[in-house]
């Protein structure tokens, strides 16, 4: 096969598949959130609900659409796109699964092979705050304003906590690429081993940029009337809900990429290249996903909203030292040790 | 707060392990239209019309029950027996129209207490249905006398 052909294929499928995925995260939210609470969730959609969010696709498509009028049009209908648009681009770099060699001819299981995956992601993730600036602005109401500056503020601030977090994992993988980061992964050499502490920083910048709960500031009801994305309707709304569940999904992906060894498993060194090989850590890739998806869902419904001042104080005051702290460490441990 | 609060960590790990324990539970859901709940023993739901042993109607149509309503619900005609429907009511005066507007009705019970006759109750198992139409909850004889049991 062409590699062009094997590209384009691939790209589709990834794009289909991060669509289907979100889709799916709706329902998984939902049903986790009852069934935490006690509830069963929505099972009147098909066997066990599972038409539920087809069923919300249907009633997003035709809710009345409504723009308003002193809101800046164009601006207006971009925001939801531009969101929806850098959320799908982060999943370009990310390798789900080990080369698929088949007569011969190796197929990378990664859209781009970028040298330096981690700086893209950075790149593409801190553009996805310019759709909900952008929508927030356009609508010409205070509180998606107030709801769009939170975004910005909050997700500018622990960016750099999430950077500096990564630059204490970089120091230990001395790669930017995300491939060979995987790679170096193998056996049980997670990087969770050697950056527990970076982890953490991560993941919890991780479940601020993705706007989760309990960093869910932009979209607070209840100060806020919805946040950011107040003035949206049909599916325009749907676009920014939507693109929430990429994100959480190519944040799942990058955590399992980054210290989670991505689609190694032990043994995987033992297997012949094939397609029993990709598939295998295909399944072990996407099963490491779909654990972290079902941690943001859990832990949304467990924490508590923040307080916006806390929020701040958690970002400056202890992630970054703390992060600063940790490449020190690192940087200590590189030198002593090894 | 000392350092182990300080941190949150803990009882972040703690309160996620408290949620996780709830996905086990046993649900607490009602599948409602096809499920129902048994209701309480006290519960008061739609009224009913009793017949006595030999199937004529209780009521005698006093008004007693329209006088304590409090919500002013109950009305009522009353008429006189004739010989040929003498089977059908118990004494010499019986109700022709006897309506129940359920959208007045706060279900208090106080009807059933006041009637001398134990002629209505309010049930404890059938609860007054929902309607799209306002004429839908008045209820006449029709729908709020006991059926027929006997032959
Ligand atoms: S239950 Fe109360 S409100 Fe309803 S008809 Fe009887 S007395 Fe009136
Ligand atoms: S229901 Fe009872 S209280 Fe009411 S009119 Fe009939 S006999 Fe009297």
């Amino acid at each position: 096969m062409n590699e062009w052909v094997f590209k384009i294929i691939f790209i589709s499928i990834i794009f289909g598949l991060s669509l289907f995925i979100a889709m799916y995260s709706t329902y998984a939210e939902r049903k986790l959130a009852a069934f935490l609470q006690d509830r069963l969730g929505p099972n009147r959609a098909g066997p066990f609900g599972l038409l539920q969010p087809l069923a919300d696709g249907v009633k997003l498509f035709f809710k009345e659409e409504f723009i308003p009028k002193a809101s800046d049009r164009w601006l207006f209908i971009m925001g939801p796109g531009l969101f929806m648009i850098t959320a799908l681009m982060t999943s370009a770099v990310i390798p789900f699964a080990p080369d698929l060699v088949l007569n011969g001819q190796t197929y990378s299981m990664q859209a781009a092979d970028l040298n330096v995956g981690i700086l893209y992601i950075f790149g593409v993730v801190s553009l996805g705050v310019y759709g909900v600036l952008v929508g927030g602005w356009a609508s010409n109401n205070k509180f998606s304003l107030l709801g769009a500056i939170r975004a910005a503020s909050q997700n500018i601030s622990y960016e750099l906590a999430m950077g500096l977090s990564i630059v204490a994992l970089v120091m230990v993988t001395s790669t930017l690429s995300l491939r060979d980061i995987v790679d170096q992964q193998h056996g049980w050499h997670w990087n969770i081993i050697y950056q527990p502490f970076g982890f953490l920083i991560f993941i919890i910048c991780a479940f601020a940029e993705t706007n989760r709960a309990p960093f869910d500031l932009p979209e607070c009801e209840t100060e806020l009337v919805g946040g950011y994305h107040t003035e949206f309707s049909s599916m325009k709304l749907g676009f920014y809900l939507f693109a929430e569940y990429i994100n959480v999904f190519v944040s799942s992906a990058v955590l399992a990429t980054l210290y989670f060894g991505g689609y190694q498993f032990p043994f995987i060194s033992d297997m012949e290249p094939g397609m029993a090989k990709t598939i295998l850590g295909a399944c072990v890739m996407f099963g490491k996903i779909f654990f972290f998806i079902f941690l943001f869902i859990w832990i949304r419904w467990t924490l508590p909203r923040f307080r916006y001042d806390q929020l701040m104080n958690l970002g400056w005051k202890v992630l970054i030292p703390l992060s600063v702290l940790n490449i020190l460490l690192t940087g200590a441990f590189i030198l002593f040790k090894i | 707060m000392n350092f182990s609060e300080r941190i949150y960590l803990p009882a972040v790990f703690k309160g996620m392990a408290i949620t996780l324990s709830h996905l086990f539970r046993k649900k607490a859901t009602i599948q409602y239209p096809e499920q129902q709940r048994p209701m309480s023993q006290v519960f008061r739901g739609l009224h009913i019309l009793k017949r006595d042993e030999k199937g004529a109607e209780r009521c005698t149509a006093c008004g007693l029950c329209a006088l304590a309503c409090p919500a002013e619900a109950i009305t009522m005609t009353a008429a006189e027996r004739t010989p040929d429907n003498k089977q059908f009511y118990r004494e010499e005066k019986y109700a022709s129209v006897y309506e129940i507007n359920m959208l007045r009705c706060i279900f208090c019970g106080l009807c059933e207490e006041a009637c001398p006759k134990a002629a209505i109750f309010l049930q404890n198992d059938v609860m007054a249905p929902a309607s799209y139409e306002r004429e839908d909850f008045i209820y006449g004889k029709d729908r709020l006398v006991e059926p027929f049991l006997q032959n």
